[in-house]
């Protein structure tokens, strides 16, 4: 046989050819997103987005808003972990709020961002965020953008099937990834006893309809499963909650195998308004656990950890009508319920079809007790009782579904990376989408909620690589925004995310902007280390410890020299920001300080501790550029050894005579 | 040196070949074939001489694989095969396709097969990484196409797929596993 033996000449045309392919082969997704489409998602110097978009930070722990569509990054509000740039968890005043059972916990992993919904319609009031890691909910209120909030979950670990609400928020839920040994129990036990020790939880949070402050209302003990994701009933399925759960097989290890065992996980259905009965009727088993509740005053500017005790568990084993199990294929993730409630998807991520429950056909197996056994007690329905239809061939690794106002829901399909959008009631495909690459969560405006924003889509994916310049090793995660007024679905901008982005929600602008608080009024700043005006400035000393009543306008700080103060003790900033103007935040740093800086909103009081370890000048500023002498805006901080006759004393704008220069400490 | 440029540049052109065909398949999706699995939203067409060759960068080098490169091309599969997985694939050498009787696999090929093409192919597929330490004797292993494959493992460890297929290597790949193996897997008919 002869093989080819290619010439000299021949190789150069070969490279040329590979060459031509090469450009030719340049990415087409970006090419079209710079076209016609992209204007689209173009808003003006000075013009406001459309849309919020409250986008989890995954491992970052925290929440970003975006606009939409711009995709221009609003702001950063720090959640679940620490944020120097904040002050967050460094200032006295927000320690607390990342107080655990376990102690002071400076990081989580922040998933499914929720939006307060009023009769089934985001109202814009507050937005829920899970950590996943030291399970806990938190709540941020939309007036000021910050945590407002958080509480932990006991009996869990991981809450990944969480922060998701009911119809009027009467609820917000968290369910357990991880089954564990419930915390009243002894943990240490051999992991291969799991069938007999370990058990699963959802938690039912309920939320003060006018303060927004949660209190664990019940939780309900279920089978050791995984679950992972939830979504409320909505119209006629209101009173219902709807928890997709893996595993099970109930194994302990190599779970990418053994969980994967079975051709059908379940949807666990909870009728939460008998759950509620069972409840006052005192058929809950009161438990021993410890949990922190934290709770943040925009009237004190601080926050307060308690410690709770108490929580009313309720089995979903022993308490009949409340629990009921709906066979899905392989490794359910996404669980979701379409605008009018009687639809449920569930999206086996290993699956080769989507199954698509009918609400009405649950209650009439529920009546007629078509079931297929029990699973630890509780019912299983019959797959096909329980069936609207099988979405065929929707593509590959379904995750997640969100809905528009027009009957049509859109898939994430996590291994084939493209968006499916299918009719909800025909469950035929009408259209899809690449993404690059790779997508998980998927939002639409009000997409989860009865009334739906439609408009846009934004894809939230796992992959980066080519689609920006290189930045070493880790990738920003891209989201992508898609136009889908249309028929078709239409790729318009790709926008970089922190952290990584999970689950996401967006609300109309004007639901939430109207609200937004522009400063904090200083008359009405409860915080005891107050000083509401520069005659309040004053340091004190209570044994080793120094208390600095400071104020910050610009562009100075009162007091602005501080001596007397010794190495060892432990001094306290309390500065006030006095402005009552808005966007004049203004920074405090001090040199050498172990923890961070603080930034201080008009009217606000924030502290900073600090504990000088040498003698010596230590000079402090404001780090927040507030006007044209913010460059001035200084002070000094004299250190001197422990025992010292130094005196305390304080200052601002005393010009010593000549003859009063004082001598260095002896 | 020389040689060894030779034999790689056809590849070299071929694997653009691959990656620029399923370009064009996807911007087609976007007409009117609403239904079609995949379309071009993967990473086959990122440009990584460096990082671990992915399941479908392996089959494009293979010479013994040219018959499954080129259906998976047909099923449109190569966006999904080059995404993250995890995949475990049995991966029919040409000679396993040569196998079949004559003339199956240019059937398959046909646009009006496209379906049936890719349920066999997605029978090949898992998702996950199944390595032969892990499997066991008698184990059924779910397939991307909704049905099982069963695996037979001797007291000496060899394993063998629906108890006929060997499995000849496995090569590792960024995105999974590949198992070459001797024979073509059939789905069982669906009822």
């Amino acid at each position: 046989m002869k093989i080819f033996q290619p010439k000299k000449w021949q190789y150069l045309f070969i490279t040329a050819f590979a060459f031509f392919l090469l450009e030719s082969c340049k990415p087409k997704g970006t090419q079209s997103a710079a076209g016609g489409d992209a204007t689209k998602a173009y808003v003006a110097p000075g013009k406001y987005d459309e849309f919020y978009n409250f986008v989890s930070g995954g491992f970052s722990g925290q929440m970003s808003v975006y606009g939409l569509p711009s995709g221009r990054l609003l702001r950063v509000i720090p959640v679940f972990s620490t944020d120097p740039e904040k002050g967050w968890g460094f200032s006295e005043e927000t320690k607390p709020m990342l107080n655990t059972s376990h102690g002071f916990v400076p990081w989580d992993d922040a998933h499914h961002p929720e939006l307060s919904q009023t009769n089934g319609e985001v109202d814009g009031r507050w937005v829920f965020i899970n950590g996943n890691n030291t399970p806990r909910i938190a709540r941020i209120d939309l007036k000021t953008f910050r945590t407002a909030e958080i509480i932990e979950i006991p009996n869990s670990a991981g809450n990944h099937s969480s922060a998701f609400v009911t119809e009027n928020t009467e609820y917000v839920v968290a369910g357990t990834r991880f089954s564990i040994p419930p915390d009243d129990a002894n943990g240490d036990v051999p992991i291969d006893s799991y069938k007999q020790n370990f058990k699963g939880n959802v938690s039912f949070l309920s939320v003060d309809p006018k303060e927004g402050h949660m209190k664990i209302a019940f939780q309900i003990r279920t089978p050791g499963v995984n679950f992972d994701l939830s979504h409320a009933g909505k119209g006629n399925s209101h009173g219902w909650f709807f928890f997709s759960c893996y595993n099970s097989e109930q194994a302990n290890t190599l779970l990418e195998v053994n969980a994967s065992q079975r051709d059908k996980d379940f949807i666990m259905a909870v009728n939460w308004k008998k759950a509620e009965e069972y409840l006052k009727a005192g058929k809950g088993r009161k438990q021993a656990v410890r949990y922190a509740h934290n709770i943040y005053s925009d009237k004190t500017h601080s926050a307060t950890s308690t410690i709770e005790t108490e929580i009313t568990v309720l089995d979903s084993k022993e308490l009949a009508d409340m629990v009921y199990l709906i066979p899905c294929p392989k490794s359910p993730h996404g669980c979701d319920v379409d605008p009018t409630g009687e639809y449920i998807v569930g999206s086996g991520k290993l699956a080769a079809l989507m199954p698509v429950y009918s609400f009405t056909k649950i209650q009439k197996a529920i009546a007629d007790k078509a079931f297929d056994g029990d699973y630890e007690g509780i019912p299983v329905i019959k797959y096909e009782a329980a069936l609207h239809g099988e979405v065929q061939k929707p593509g590959l690794g379904p995750l997640h579904t969100e809905f528009d106002a027009n009957g049509n829901a859109y898939t994430s399909m996590f291994v084939s990376s493209e968006v499916v959008k299918w009719n909800v009631k025909s469950l035929e495909v009408l259209d899809r989408v690449p993404t690059y690459y790779s997508i998980g969560h998927l939002m639409v405006p009000g997409g989860d909620s009865k009334k739906p924003f439609g408009k846009y889509l934004v894809a939230y994916n796992k992959i980066t690589k080519d689609r920006y310049l290189p930045t070493g090793p880790e990738l920003t995660q891209s989201a992508q925004l898609y136009d889908i007024s249309g028929d078709k679905m239409k790729l318009i901008l790709d926008f970089p995310t922190i952290g990584e982005p999970h689950y996401a929600q967006a609300a109309p602008a004007e639901l939430i902007n109207k609200n937004s608080l522009k400063f904090f009024k200083i008359e009405e700043n409860e915080n005891p280390y107050a000083a509401k005006g520069e005659g309040q400035a004053k340091v004190t000393r209570e044994g080793n410890k120094v208390h600095v009543y400071m104020t910050s306008i610009r562009s100075h700080f009162n007091p602005d020299n501080i001596e007397g103060v010794k190495v060892g003790d432990e001094v306290y900033f309390h500065v006030t920001n006095l402005e009552q103007d808005w966007d004049v935040p203004h920074g405090f740093s001090v040199k050498g300080a172990n923890n961070a800086e603080l930034l201080i909103m008009p009217g606000e009081t924030q502290t900073l501790k600090w504990v000088p370890e040498k003698s010596g000048m230590f000079p402090f500023y404001c780090t927040d550029f507030c006007s044209a002498l913010h460059q001035e805006m200084q002070g000094y901080i004299r250190v001197s050894p422990r025992g010292s006759n130094v005196a305390l004393e304080y200052s601002t704008g005393k010009t010593p005579a000549p003859s009063a220069a004082k001598e260095p400490a002896k | 040196m020389k040689k060894i440029i030779k034999s790689l540049l056809p590849m070299f052109a071929f694997s653009f070949f691959v990656a620029c065909n399923n370009e064009n398949k996807g911007s087609n999706t976007s007409g009117d074939d609403n239904t079609t699995t995949t379309t071009s939203g993967g990473q086959e067409t990122v440009q990584d001489e460096e990082s671990q060759k992915d399941i479908v960068k392996i089959a494009v080098g293979s010479k013994d694989h040219s018959t499954l490169v080129a259906a998976l091309k047909q099923a449109d599969y190569v966006t999904a095969l080059s995404n993250a997985g995890p995949f475990t694939v049995f991966a029919p050498t040409n000679a396993a396709f040569d196998k079949l009787p004559a003339g199956t696999v240019d059937g398959l090929m046909k646009a009006d097969k496209k379906n049936d093409l890719q349920n066999i192919l997605e029978y090949h597929v898992s998702i996950g990484v199944f390595k032969e330490n892990m499997m066991q004797d008698g184990q059924l292993i779910d397939q991307a196409n909704n049905q099982k494959i069963t695996i037979s493992k001797s007291t000496d460890g060899k394993i063998t797929v629906n108890g006929k297929a060997n499995i000849l290597a496995a090569i590792p790949a960024s995105n999974g596993l590949v198992y070459v193996i001797d024979e073509v897997l059939l789905p069982p008919a669906k009822n």
